[in-house]
């Protein structure tokens, strides 16, 4: 699944995972530069980016005015005349500025150029909710992109993932969205040294499991992985398929995992109407029908904004102890 | 406006009704007291009557079928009226309910059920339960659900399952010919009998008939044969005998010769006789084919064969099922008289005791003579008391003139 030359593992944050992606790719190749709000100076918002500047020079590690469509579109710009931007967006709700470059410009350069230009660009940054920011700043958009032909959309629940993922990402040659998640930069990890490949399209399996599937990406993997622990306890097994990449979706590991199973549980950090799991269901029941014991239930963010009030925020949050309550019910047994 | 006609209660017990025969096709003009239809009721056929005025605009269900009392089978309204509204059945749209986000703690589902959900004769089950039961040749209709509305999920099928695979294996392997038997579908009554029958003896509602039989003749018959016939091999038993005769009866008591197969009775063109051997540590029954075409020395050759490898335990399954009759013999463990217990889903077996050599009264006078008594045990489902007697007065009088055997 992955590919490696050194073997050796270091543990890592999440940030810094981010950050020796960035740096091996901007080694790797004079193309690849960094562009965004406080990417330089500051070392970004969230630090992902710290040590680059230092490194690489300002005309490769780039600060921009809080402009987001603009930058955006520099950087479409860029990537369509060779070079391999990275725009960071310190947030993906403030990306939503800019989704007219993502969504009209980006995805579609190649089809409407009829194949003569591409537009290699990864856009960054991350998504999600943290803590009581509220509902403007406490969104997750994967469902909003991955609707788009044209896009690929990544979003990595682990640091492996995240520096796998990401270099991946850089070396694609269509344009990516890729959502990181707020509340896991701080989170450690082993992650492989060096060159270390995630490709983009292919998810899984983080636990292995007998009784139930339980789908899920970014910040959900924990939780996912938090209630198979729950479940362990009471003897039901649970899988744990983490799709890593949203679009193209890996409906093969995901089929693979229910056919054995014959339960799912769906769990997404968005909300459910028109959400990445309202596809993943979709593709289960029509191409797995026969395998199916019970309904595929979903575990969502609820259907309002994100409240600020602590206690309300996170009640609306997805969880381990709702997983494990839809697993119940998916495997018929009492709550 | 157009109005449902109903299958109606017609008796004080009816449940359900076989629509025996349409007295109005569609387009038909009907009146209120019209005869409709000819319905079969458990005890009686009776009319099913209009109730309202108009013309019968569809006949849902074709004649011969069975259809539960206050069922749908006929809709009479006004020419051209749409009526799609009151066949369509269909429940009144549920309100839209989001995929809501989880409930904090979700009712839980019953975990135990009562049996299987139907709703409107669909069975409820998963998909996996679906796929599975096919696969593994189980009846969803037997199995209780323990899902939500009595859902029948993988779990229930692996309760039911080691329960209906033997079943599945008891199931005879021997492969009829076609048109080896003519399946008659149940009338109400005998539908009726079969039910309160079982209802108070058991599975199979058995009933005895006993006869005593004058084998004097039949006595002398087998010493000349086997006077006649060619060392030990070529001997032929009593067993072999009544093996013939019961075949020879059989063929003139079809009703006899029958299969109990729940929702018909299967009336057997073919006889084949099921003849019980002990074994070490039980017994099995070879089945004869065509008993009833082949000679005795073809019967008595064919018993020995079979009974030795059953001995051996070597028999195929082919071998020992699809009888359609059984002959169970303890005459030589002088036993005089015994009850045996039917081998569904055949409807018959009889009951052979020993000949016993005894002070008989003939023509008026004391004579020393040989009696054998022969029991009849009839699923009462299939055969009557008049019928399964009608049959033992022919077997009878075979082996009382054995001529009667090669006429």
């Amino acid at each position: 699944m992955c590919s490696r030359e050194g073997g050796d593992m270091a543990v890592l944050t999440y940030r810094d995972a981010l950050n020796a992606a960035l740096r091996e790719e901007m080694t790797r190749d004079d193309r690849v530069f960094l562009m965004g709000e406080e990417v330089a100076e500051y070392d970004g918002a969230y630090k992902v980016s710290r040590g680059l500047l230092k490194e690489f020079g300002p005309l490769r590690v780039v600060d921009t005015p809080i402009a987001e469509l603009g930058f955006a579109g520099i950087g479409v710009g860029a990537a369509m005349v060779g070079l391999r931007p990275i725009i960071e967006f310190m947030t993906w709700n403030f990306a939503l500025l800019a989704i007219d470059q993502v969504v009209n410009s980006a995805a579609k350069m190649r089809y409407m150029s009829g194949g003569q230009v591409g537009c290699p660009i990864v856009f960054r940054g991350p998504g999600g909710s943290a803590l009581q920011l509220s509902s403007q700043h406490s969104q997750a958009f994967e469902s909003w992109y991955a609707h788009i032909p044209g896009l690929k959309v990544v979003a990595p629940g682990t640091p492996a993932d995240a520096k796998g993922l990401l270099k991946s990402a850089i070396r694609d040659d269509d344009p990516i969205v890729f959502i990181e998640g707020e509340m896991l930069y701080n989170v450690k990890g082993e992650v492989p040294e060096g060159e270390h490949l995630v490709p983009i399209g292919k998810a899984d399996v983080k636990r292995a499991g007998t009784d139930v599937t339980l789908v899920c990406h970014s910040k959900t993997v924990t939780v996912a992985l938090k209630a198979a622990d729950q479940l362990a306890e009471e003897g039901i097994s649970a899988e744990v398929v983490d799709l890593r990449t949203i679009r193209p979706l890996d409906t093969e590991t995901v089929l693979n995992s229910v056919g054995r199973t014959h339960r799912c549980v769906v769990v997404e950090e968005g909300w459910a109407f028109a959400g990445v799991g309202a596809q993943v269901v979709d593709e289960i029941q029509r191409r797995a029908f026969d395998e199916l014991d019970a309904p595929v239930l979903r575990v969502t963010a609820a259907d309002v904004p994100m409240p600020y009030n602590k206690l309300l925020e996170r009640a609306a949050k997805a969880d381990p102890a709702k997983v494990v309550a839809a697993v119940k019910r998916v495997l018929y047994l009492p709550g | 406006m157009a109005s449902k006609v109903l299958m109606e209660a017609l008796s004080p017990t009816m449940e359900e009704g076989r629509l025996v025969e349409w007295k109005k096709k569609e387009g038909d003009p009907i009146r209120p007291g019209d005869v409709i239809a000819e319905v079969e009721t458990d005890k009686a056929v009776m009319e099913l009557v209009a109730r309202a005025e108009g013309v019968l605009l569809k006949q849902l269900v074709p004649a011969g079928s069975t259809v539960a009392v206050a069922k749908l089978v006929g809709v009479i309204g006004q020419p051209g009226e749409d009526i799609s509204a009151l066949l369509g059945g269909t429940p009144a749209p549920k309100p839209a309910t989001t995929p809501a986000p989880l409930p904090p703690s979700p009712a839980a589902p019953p975990t135990t059920g009562p049996p299987a959900a139907r709703t409107e004769g669909r069975t409820k089950a998963s998909p996996l339960a679906r796929k599975v039961a096919r696969e593994r040749g189980l009846d969803l209709g037997a199995v209780a659900g323990s899902g939500p509305e009595g859902r029948i999920v993988l779990r229930d099928l692996d309760q039911a399952g080691a329960a209906s695979v033997a079943a599945a294996a008891a199931a005879p392997a021997f492969t009829a010919a076609a048109g080896a038997f003519q399946d008659v579908p149940l009338s109400q009554l005998r539908k009726t009998i079969a039910k309160r029958l079982a209802q108070s003896i058991g599975p199979v509602p058995t009933f005895y008939l006993t006869t005593e039989v004058d084998m004097d003749r039949t006595w002398e018959a087998r010493e000349e044969l086997n006077r006649r016939g060619s060392g030990d091999a070529g001997k032929v038993s009593f067993n072999d005998i009544i093996i013939k005769a019961t075949a020879a009866a059989l063929k003139a008591h079809p009703a006899c010769n029958a299969w109990w197969q729940d929702d018909r009775i299967r009336y057997w063109h073919e006889v084949h006789l099921s003849v019980a051997v002990a074994v070490d540590d039980g017994l099995i029954t070879p089945v004869v084919r065509h008993a009833d075409r082949k000679s005795l020395r073809d019967i008595s050759a064919e018993v020995k064969e079979l009974a030795g490898r059953a001995r051996e335990r070597r028999l195929k399954p082919e071998e020992y099922t699809g009888g359609t009759f059984s002959v169970s013999n303890l005459g030589m463990f002088d036993i005089d008289q015994f009850t045996a217990i039917i081998n569904p889903p055949e409807a018959g077996i009889l009951a052979v005791g020993s000949i016993m050599e005894r002070a008989v009264v003939k023509d008026g006078a004391l004579v020393p003579g040989r009696r054998l008594r022969l029991t009849m045990s009839c699923d009462h489902r299939v055969i009557d008391g008049a019928t399964g007697a009608g049959f033992l007065r022919t077997l009878k009088g075979m082996l009382e003139n054995p001529l009667a055997l090669v006429y």
